[in-house]
């Protein structure tokens, strides 16, 4: 028997059920939104950076995002686990494991990831990242360009899932409750606003005092809402000349609902009244149908201020979950 | 009054701004456009990350742990006050697009003829005689918004989008006419198809051109497009 290579990747999983939309995300694809080519990536990417230091992975390694139901799992190989993101019920080998935590799994160990009890996306990385190609620097799957992940597709029942090469660390540490977001049916967004919250007088007043509520049409795109409508002045046009957007960016249609763009969109042709802060986007990213929202305002420098907290945190928890036990 | 003497900046979050240049869809104003994302590209500023050129605006992404809007409006007021003309954007390329129009692959040619009064060949025609530029690219990867297209066969969208455009389609919409790089969903009138794959993510350059090159379709037989279309797989 040929001694491993410990440089070329090794068999991570099989897939036995892949949940209703799991994909192979990272933190995103960059340098090509000029080319019509959205950044995609990880909706919630405070939980892949935890997930990804708790395996001992860098914070962009490829993982798998599930949408509210996640997959169920064989494993191939040794490897440790997290699964962090919404709450979730993880079973291994049919009994109830830790989120937020590092898991030695052996091979033939059953992993299920059940249904979010709370929050939307949960994420699950293993250790040396789930290799599939570099497509254009990124792994992260788009659906709508089939490009990434796998083929460019949601997981299926029968995939082969393989992990990149890296040895297994002698710990298996957890995120300790203080630092786990707490996703809750009140969300409060904060934005900057712009970039043409000249378009609307009554409106931002409609925007920001009053409660909305996230819709069921909430994709990797887009979380559009429901609620009073946000108008635009009469004299403003109904449409500008399509312009780049960013994930967050709160775009308003003629019919008043707001839509908040997320990974997944590159130009649109419609006012956006103001932009939510990145910090404040995995909240978003785990809000359900039917969760309110608030949209709070910030200055650009309260901004920056919030931007630099969370990476401050983010900074810590970094060496928390590296640090030797 | 469409290119503004000085650009509009605004703030796009915590990590944009959008440089506006003008009020309006002109090929003076997005060359200015071009002309500043050449620019960045070439003499990069600290903190910025990526440079994204649109019709008449230019969106900054910015790393606020790097730099803040101030600091990348003076790098840029600087590198444009070192003397950089329009004379430094790279000349576009001409890249011609062969495409079978009408049929099956232009469910919305007799439409577009009627609409205007005109016979399938002058629709052809028209479409394919000026030298498009590329004003912006988004939408799905390579989609290019060409401009500007003959009055004469400015068509309204569909009302109710299709579902499923095919990969390759050529079509316009209002004053505008695009290519579909791949299938998606669309509104636009299609009046032709190209054989050629105009996304090629498994490649170092996964485009055929980019905002600012200039796009002349040619008109091409069925066999031309079997033809081009086998060698293209």
């Amino acid at each position: 028997m040929p001694w491993p290579n410990s440089r070329a990747e090794l068999p991570a999983f099989k897939v036995l059920d892949p949940g209703p939309m799991t994909t192979v995300q990272d933190l995103g694809r960059f340098g090509y939104q000029a080319f019509g080519v959205p950044v995609s990536g990880a909706l919630d990417q405070f939980s892949v950076r935890v997930a990804n230091w708790l395996v001992g992975n860098p914070a962009g390694a490829a993982l798998l995002e599930a949408t509210f139901m996640g997959p169920k799992l064989e494993v191939a190989s040794e490897c440790q686990v997290a699964v962090t993101g919404a709450v979730v019920e993880l079973l291994l080998n049919s009994r109830p494991v830790e989120t937020w935590k590092a898991l030695n799994l052996r091979p033939g160990d059953q992993l299920w990831v059940r249904g979010a009890k709370a929050g939307m996306r949960a994420y699950l990385a293993v250790t040396g990242g789930v290799h599939v190609p570099l497509v254009m620097g990124s792994r992260s799957t788009y659906v709508g360009a089939r490009l990434g992940g796998l083929d460019g597709r949601p997981l299926r029942k029968g995939d082969m899932i393989s992990r990149g090469p890296a040895s297994l660390r002698g710990k298996a540490p957890r995120l300790p409750e203080e630092y786990r977001p707490v996703w809750t049916h009140q969300l409060r967004l904060r934005t900057v606003l712009g970039p043409q919250q000249e378009h609307f007088s009554e409106g931002l007043k409609v925007f920001l005092e009053s409660e909305f509520q996230v819709s069921p049409q909430a994709d990797r795109m887009g979380y559009r809402l429901e609620g009073p409508q946000v108008l635009r002045k009469p004299e403003a046009p109904p449409s500008i000349i399509s312009e780049p957007s960013i994930p967050g960016a709160v775009q308003i249609p003629p019919d008043g609902k707001p839509i908040v763009l997320l990974v997944e969109q590159t130009v649109g042709g419609y006012a956006k009244i103001a932009t939510v802060v990145w910090a404040d986007l995995p909240f978003l990213a785990q809000a359900r149908a039917g969760d309110r929202v608030r949209f709070l305002r910030v200055s650009l420098h309260e901004a920056h201020q919030i931007y630099r907290e969370n990476m401050a945190r983010l900074e810590a928890i970094r060496r928390l979950l590296e640090a030797p036990p | 009054m469409a290119l503004y003497r000085q650009a509009l900046v605004r703030l796009v979050g915590d990590r944009g701004i959008l440089l506006e240049y003008g009020d309006s869809i002109e090929p003076g104003v997005n060359l200015k456009v071009r002309a500043m994302a050449a620019l960045l590209e070439s003499r990069p500023i600290r903190g910025l990350l990526e440079v994204v050129p649109t019709y008449r605006s230019l969106l900054l992404i910015y790393d606020p742990m790097l730099t803040e809007p101030e600091a990348l409006l003076e790098g840029l007021k600087a590198l444009e006050e070192s003397g950089v003309s329009e004379a430094q954007i790279p000349p576009p390329r001409e890249v011609e697009i062969p495409v079978c129009y009408g049929g099956e692959f232009g469910p919305d040619m007799e439409f577009v003829a009627n609409y205007h009064g005109l016979g399938v060949e002058d629709v052809i025609r028209i479409h394919s005689s000026p030298c498009y530029q590329i004003y912006m690219m988004g939408f799905t990867p390579g989609f290019p918004f060409l401009g500007v297209l003959p009055e004469i066969l400015a068509t309204p969208r569909l009302e109710t989008p299709r579902l499923q455009v095919p990969a390759g389609s050529v079509a316009i919409a209002a004053n505008q006419t695009g290519i579909y790089p791949i299938s998606s969903p669309g509104g636009w009138r299609l009046i032709g198809r190209t054989p050629l794959r105009l996304f090629r993510p498994e490649r170092r350059q996964p485009f055929l051109y980019k905002a600012g090159d200039l796009i002349r379709f040619r008109p091409i037989s069925r066999e031309e497009f079997n033809a081009l279309a086998q060698q293209q797989s």
